[in-house]
């Protein structure tokens, strides 16, 4: 394994990791307080205790994310320390102020965990929001340091090097808007079936259980509608793609040929050495007409971009039908649980559709994996978009491949046990016993 | 004394918040020492108050390191670079320490079923609390000794080992470490009500200022040879005294404190001492950032992102500064913080 390989792989797969902490950070927030809320309405203690797991599983999940994250921002320097001595001073000010974000969330997530009996209810319930909030803020301060990469603006390239900063107008680069907007909904989308998929599965085996059936209901109420609009966002992802980096769009749709009435391609398998697409459905003009709004618009395919400019056109592409058969699927099983809940009103009496739902628990997650190879496998060989190469930017330290071992073995560990935890600590079924008393988790050290 | 530049602004708010790291930070880091070393009768006592001190705020603590390197990358990229390059090994296995401190702590807080599972995450937490602040203090230790220069070929060993690990920066680990048990032990006087172990943290804190003392001299004595530039800072120059005579005041202070058991004097004379000794290093190796070659102003960025981070710090503050009071006056007013108290946080919990 090269060094540069090895270097990519080792962020590829700490992002990836850190990503499904993340997601959740900045989901299960919402699903708190929005059980806490029902609570405060209706008095059903159930969605009290549906809130206090809640937080309980956040937690946990909350403080993988932070070391993991941690060690994020130390790879950027560890791997990358040509990227980040050039960009550092633009791209700087989101990462400060996701910070700023993130600190508020971890004070007021403290307020909320600890402080059940120690502030007014209102109160309580505000906290959960700005966790929420925070949360959501700094998901969107990130995500604008990785737009930059995409679509970098707020400077000058005086002899190659980047110079006359202006890291606000860095800040406001084409892609901030639809790629934030588009990562906020795919966190609710995410997070919303995850959870009502893993209550619809033990629904199935246990109709009646009032546990899972208000659970459902709150999970679906947060994450139908983001799946519903996330094709929406992605289209104009798509658009803006379209237009800022082209050979990522024709990678994505293993698109070689420029020509007007550019098709759509569903499926495929793209034939690098051969330069061309085999099997697939093409719908006739379907690319130009999402990408450009106008059938007849010319796309410019792959030959039309030197060689080593080309991103990995299978993986690219594999991934991009992945996240686009997902997202299309999770948006179709949103439209039918809100006709069943319009209609009927239980959607957990509904076998096929709790089956449906089940199916969807892994999905957004995969969606949102696979989305994230498409944005950064397919910028490459650029690390920042035209300006600079991610080879040129790699640490000069040998023997990458070991560190990128260590890491992964780290992070194969702590996935492991984190899902062990979860299982046992949330999302079993109370027992008997914690039905009856009113529930007060053990203090920390209590055995 | 020159004028102070935009740039050296952002390296003492930098500084400040690397100490408030070292204060905060290192005192949970501290715990996890006095976990492992925890013996006695009263040995799963001391673990329980070290937990519950640690458990609510960690994370929190734990931000100002990001601050510290989102502050490097953003303002000092040049330096920033080239330390995550010479310093790479033991910066990543720091961050291993880090993860494994920070899950494994999380774990066995709420893995509460099994008291293997739990003797086992404990052992993990405890030894990553040893390694981690070591491995801090060595890359410290690298910078200050001016080793840590732009790669310029040379074998592997030559770029990538010899600047890290010299005794000078060794010794610099064993001071890091023994001032985070100080520290921890220092604070775990407050953490608790209940008398014999208060005796027992305050014990431990007196030996762990002698271990603070023996492990300055000897990284004095080795900064002759192996950090001449620092050792020259620390010997000569016109702050030296009165630091030095702040450092002695402090720690004689402290002594005095916890001698007579005035544990919350003790605890404000701790954190004086251990930021005086911070700052010395700071003062020392001042104007570079990054000795024997990157000053502050030349790593520093264009003036624009400097100024816009001035600014961020300060919205910062006012969002966070009212938020933080919140935070205490809900948990840190009222009785029953400590874990002597019954009841601290019954109900509550996580
Ligand atoms: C729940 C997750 C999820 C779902 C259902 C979808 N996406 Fe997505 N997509 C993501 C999660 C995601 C992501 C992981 O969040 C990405 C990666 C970078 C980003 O900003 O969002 C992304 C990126 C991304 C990009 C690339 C942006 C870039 O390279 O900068 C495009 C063009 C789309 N998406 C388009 C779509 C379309 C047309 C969808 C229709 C169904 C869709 N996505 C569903
Ligand atoms: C968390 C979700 C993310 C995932 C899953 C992800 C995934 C990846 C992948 C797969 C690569 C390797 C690409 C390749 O080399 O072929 C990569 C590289 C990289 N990503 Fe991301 N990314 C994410 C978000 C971000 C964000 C928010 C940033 C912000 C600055 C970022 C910065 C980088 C950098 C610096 C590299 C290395 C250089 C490169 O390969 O271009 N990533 N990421
Ligand atoms: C290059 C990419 C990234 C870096 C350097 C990074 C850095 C960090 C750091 C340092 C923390 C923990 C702060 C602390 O404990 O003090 C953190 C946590 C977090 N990050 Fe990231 N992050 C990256 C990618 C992302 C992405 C793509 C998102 C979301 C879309 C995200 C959202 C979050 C959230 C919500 C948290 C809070 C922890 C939680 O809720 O679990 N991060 N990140």
């Amino acid at each position: 394994m090269s060094d540069l390989l090895a270097a990519r792989s080792q962020m590829a797969m700490s992002l990836a990791f850190h990503i499904i902490f993340a997601v959740v950070g900045i989901g299960m927030p919402v699903l708190m307080v929005v059980a806490e809320r029902r609570w405060q309405k209706t008095g059903d203690p159930i969605y009290l205790e549906l809130a206090r797991r809640w937080a309980k599983g956040t937690a946990i999940l909350f403080a993988v994310g932070a070391v993991s994250g941690t060690v994020l921002s130390f790879e950027l320097g560890l791997l990358w320390p040509g990227f980040m001595e050039a960009a550092g001073p633009i791209i700087g000010m989101p990462f400060s102020l996701e910070g700023f974000a993130f600190f508020t969330e971890a004070i007021f997530l403290g307020v909320y965990l600890y402080g059940w009996n120690r502030i007014s209810a209102r109160a309580h319930l505000w906290a959960g929001i700005l966790v929420a909030v925070s949360g959501a803020a700094s998901g969107i301060f990130v995500v604008i340091a990785n737009a930059w990469m995409n679509a970098p603006t707020g400077f000058e390239l005086v002899n190659g090097r980047i110079q006359n900063l202006d890291p606000i107008a860095g800040m406001l680069n084409p892609m901030a808007f639809p790629q934030t907007l588009h990562m906020t909904l795919a966190s609710y989308a995410a997070t919303g079936f995850a959870v009502a998929g893993i209550h619809a599965f033990l629904l199935l085996f246990d109709r009646q259980n009032g546990f899972h059936r208000r659970a459902l209901s709150v999970a679906l109420l947060v994450g139908a509608p983001a799946a519903l609009l996330q094709p929406v966002s992605g289209d104009l992802s798509a658009k803006a793609v379209a237009r800022l980096q082209p050979a990522k769009l024709a990678a994505m749709e293993a698109h070689f040929e420029t020509g007007p009435r550019a098709p759509l391609l569903l499926g495929g398998w793209p034939d690098v050495d051969r330069e061309e697409t085999r099997y697939g459905i093409r719908i006739p003009g379907g690319l130009s007409f999402l990408a450009f709004g106008d059938v007849e618009a010319e796309v410019t395919g792959l030959r039309d971009f030197p060689r080593d400019e080309w991103p990995n056109v299978a993986i690219v592409h594999l991934a991009f039908q992945i996240m686009v058969g997902l997202g299309t699927y999770l948006a179709l099983v949103s439209l039918w649980a809100a006709w069943v809940g319009w209609r009927r009103r239980d959607v957990a009496g509904n076998r096929p559709l709790l089956v449906a739902v089940a199916l969807a628990a892994p999905m957004g997650f995969i969606a949102i994996e696979a989305g994230w190879t498409v944005t950064e496998v397919g910028r490459q060989p650029w690390i920042i978009y035209g300006v600079m190469r991610t080879a040129d930017a790699v640490t000069s330290m040998p023997g990458l491949v070991y560190p990128f071992a260590v890491f992964t073995a780290l992070y194969c560990f702590l996935g492991l046990i984190v899902a062990w935890l979860l299982y046992r600590q949330i999302i079993r079924s109370p027992r008997a016993d914690e039905w009856s008393r009113v529930y007060a988790p053990a203090r920390p050290g209590d055995a | 004394m020159p004028e102070l530049s935009l740039a050296d602004a952002l390296a003492g708010l930098l500084a400040l918040s690397l100490n408030a790291y070292v204060l905060f930070g290192g005192a949970d880091f501290g715990g996890g020492v006095w976990d492992m070393l925890a013996t006695g009768p009263r040995r799963a006592r001391q673990r329980e108050v070290i937990a519950h001190a640690i458990g609510p705020i960690w994370e929190a603590n734990h931000v100002w390191l990001i601050l510290a390197i989102v502050l490097g990358f953003t303002c000092f990229s040049p330096a920033f670079a080239r330390v995550m390059t010479v310093l790479h090994i033991p910066v990543s296995l720091m961050l291993v320490g880090i993860v494994l401190r920070g899950s494994a702590f999380t774990f066995r807080t709420y893995d509460d079923e099994h008291d293997a599972a739990q003797l086992r995450w404990g052992r993990i937490f405890s030894s990553a609390s040893v390694v981690t602040p070591l491995l801090l203090g060595v890359c410290i230790g690298a910078v200050a000794s001016g080793r840590v220069v732009a790669p310029a070929g040379g074998a592997f060993g030559e770029r990538f080992v010899e600047p890290w690990l010299t005794p000078f920066a060794l010794a610099v680990g064993l001071l890091t470490l023994a001032l985070f048990a100080f520290l921890a032990a220092v604070f775990l006087t407050l953490e608790t009500g209940d008398r014999e172990l208060v005796e027992d943290f305050r014990r431990r804190a007196l030996w762990s200022g002698v271990a603070v003392f023996c492990a300055s001299a000897l990284v004095l004595l080795l900064s002759f040879d192996g950090a001449p530039l620092m050792n020259r800072g620390l010997m000569g120059s016109a702050w030296a005294v009165p630091l030095h005579l702040g450092t002695a005041a402090a720690s004689v202070a402290v002594f005095a404190a916890l001698w007579s058991r005035r544990f919350r004097a003790a605890r404000v004379g701790a954190g004086l001492q251990v930021s005086c000794i911070f700052w010395g290093w700071v003062a020392s190796q001042y104007p570079y950032l990054v000795p024997p070659d990157l000053t502050v102003d030349a790593a520093g960025a264009p003036e624009v992102t400097l100024r816009l981070s001035l600014w961020a710090l300060g919205l910062g503050v006012l969002v966070l500064a009212p938020s933080l009071l919140y935070l205490f006056r809900v948990f840190k007013s009222g009785p029953g913080d400590g874990v002597g108290v019954s009841g601290g946080h019954a109900g509550g919990g996580p």
